[in-house]
């Protein structure tokens, strides 16, 4: 009847945003924003997911994303395992695969993981029963950082549609810029990929047909509402892909002077970790413009959207 | 599709809700309405007018979504949106009047109650309905109550309020369809 209609989310796994649709990234983001109220008061904690388990299985080095998506489920009142994996039976040689369906028999409901071969997550999608989170693989996508730093654009700026955001640094491996690209075209935003040539993909033009490559830095962030700045990752460069860290942070560093080619009210992102110095100096870093800080706060509310979302279709 | 309560009752009904308050508590500056979304926001919202109206006295307003201390979410195929509960009161130590438009199984009363609790340590908590439909599922009991209506599990009872975009306030009763 005179009831508004409900909206549905049909999906048991969170494997990449390039997958969804606009309205399930609209819903993610709708359903984070109650999630951040929470944290001002003095009881952190809702009893959502009482009673559900949720496993870490780290394959690659974390800080925030491990921290995050531990606080996201214990403020849902979900237990959480993280799984170091130095110190784990895959030091035995216990395959992706046995080690998720040992976590499976203990009953994990969801298993959240980080793995350096893309297409991880999809596989233990296909042979365990677990809800399974994408927490990065390889260079594939890294889909709670990409709903993450939207979220928080959109927070700031009350919407994403026709912003112009520039995407800035080592696209080539980088997969919190491939969810981003995803989200952001999704929700139709203008993108411009910066970067050396090198490590910007060739015929990624095609992949997304409606954005804007340009190489200097100066000219892609004129009249800029949002600069996502990619961490220079050093184990590139052993693969010579850029001369040097010094010429890379004097082509692509983003500081104070560079930084007024942009809309003055330009918002800064950054996934972290920073290398300060590198490729944002500490003024940019700790301006006023700056939200990487609510980037990490943001993070928990979202991916508590995520597993609230998910766990609705556990029994599907 | 049948129509139980006329507009011009339901106003009468909510200002002898208003006059209940303002007999039942000594000082009102101590008391905290918190409305459940949808409906009971906006029956919050009429009381805390209707209570300005008679004492020209304005009471704090907070609303409160109970989604997250449901306890069907794990039944239930549809998602229901849930909103922002914002309480910008200190709750402890006020006397909180929580207002819903149906009081029925009492489930998402208990679930108010748990929210609110875990807020803060508030010297009582009430509940206000603008109906109060029976069939009680759970222990709960509403102090104030604007009407009592009889009904079986089988049928459906719905506020439509202007707030919502109804042409009239009315509350209908009908066969629930399965």
């Amino acid at each position: 009847m005179l009831t508004k209609p409900n909206k549905t989310f049909n999906h048991k796994h969170l494997l990449e945003l390039q997958s969804l649709t606009k309205e399930d990234i609209e819903l993610i983001l709708e359903t984070a924003k109650p999630f951040k109220t929470v944290f001002t008061r003095s009881i952190k904690k809702l009893p959502t997911l009482r009673g559900k388990s949720v496993v870490l299985l780290f394959y690659e080095p974390s800080t925030r994303t491990r921290t995050s998506f531990e606080l996201a489920a214990k403020r849902l009142s979900a237990d959480t395992v993280s799984i170091a994996v130095q110190v784990s039976s895959v030091q035995k040689g216990e395959s992706l695969i046995d080690t998720a369906k040992t976590l499976e028999s203990m009953k994990a409901d969801f298993i959240v993981i980080r793995h350096s071969h893309s297409g991880s997550p999809h596989i233990l999608a296909q042979n365990v029963s677990s809800s399974i989170i994408n927490a990065g693989d390889g260079f594939h996508e890294h889909p709670t950082q990409g709903l993450l730093d939207i979220f928080t654009i959109k927070q700031k700026k009350g919407k994403i549609q026709g912003l112009k955001v520039v995407i800035v640094g080592d696209i080539l491996h980088s997969r919190v810029a491939r969810s981003n690209l995803w989200g952001l075209t999704k929700l139709s935003a203008k993108v411009i990929l910066c970067g050396p040539p090198t490590l910007i993909p060739k015929d990624i033009d095609k992949i997304f047909p409606q954005i804007y490559i340009e190489y200097n830095l100066d000219k892609a962030i004129k009249n800029a509402d949002v600069i996502n700045i990619l961490r220079v990752q050093f184990e590139r460069q052993l693969e010579h892909l850029f001369p040097s860290v010094r010429e890379y942070s004097l082509l692509y560093g983003m500081n104070k002077e560079r930084l007024k080619n942009a809309k003055s009210d330009v918002l800064i992102l950054h996934p972290g970790p920073m290398n300060r110095g590198i490729e944002i100096t500490t003024e940019v870093a700790d301006s006023l413009n700056s939200v990487i800080n609510e980037q990490v706060t943001n993070g928990i509310a979202v991916r508590m959207a995520v597993l609230y979302l998910l766990s609705l279709n556990q029994n599907l | 599709m049948k129509t139980i309560i006329s507009e011009k009752e339901i106003n009468k009904i909510i200002k002898n809700l208003a006059i209940k308050v303002i007999k039942k508590y000594k000082s009102l500056s101590k008391v905290g309405i918190i409305g459940i979304y949808t409906n009971g926001v906006f029956i919050a919202k009429r009381l805390i007018k209707e209570i300005k109206n008679i004492k020209n006295k304005d009471l704090q307003l907070g609303y409160l979504d109970i989604t997250f201390y449901r306890d069907d979410l794990r039944f239930r195929k549809e998602i229901h949106q849930p909103k922002e509960t914002k309480i910008d009161f200190d709750v402890n130590d006020k006397d909180i009047i929580l207002v819903d438009d149906v009081l029925y199984t009492g489930r998402t009363i208990r679930a108010a109650i748990e929210q609110v609790l875990e807020i803060g340590r508030p010297k009582s908590i009430s509940v206000l309905v603008l109906i109060d439909r029976g069939l009680r599922e759970l222990p709960i009991f509403a102090e104030f109550v604007g009407k009592e209506v009889r009904t079986k599990k089988n049928q459906h009872i719905e506020i439509l309020l202007k707030e919502t975009g109804n042409k009239e306030d009315k509350v209908v009763l009908y066969a629930k369809k399965i």
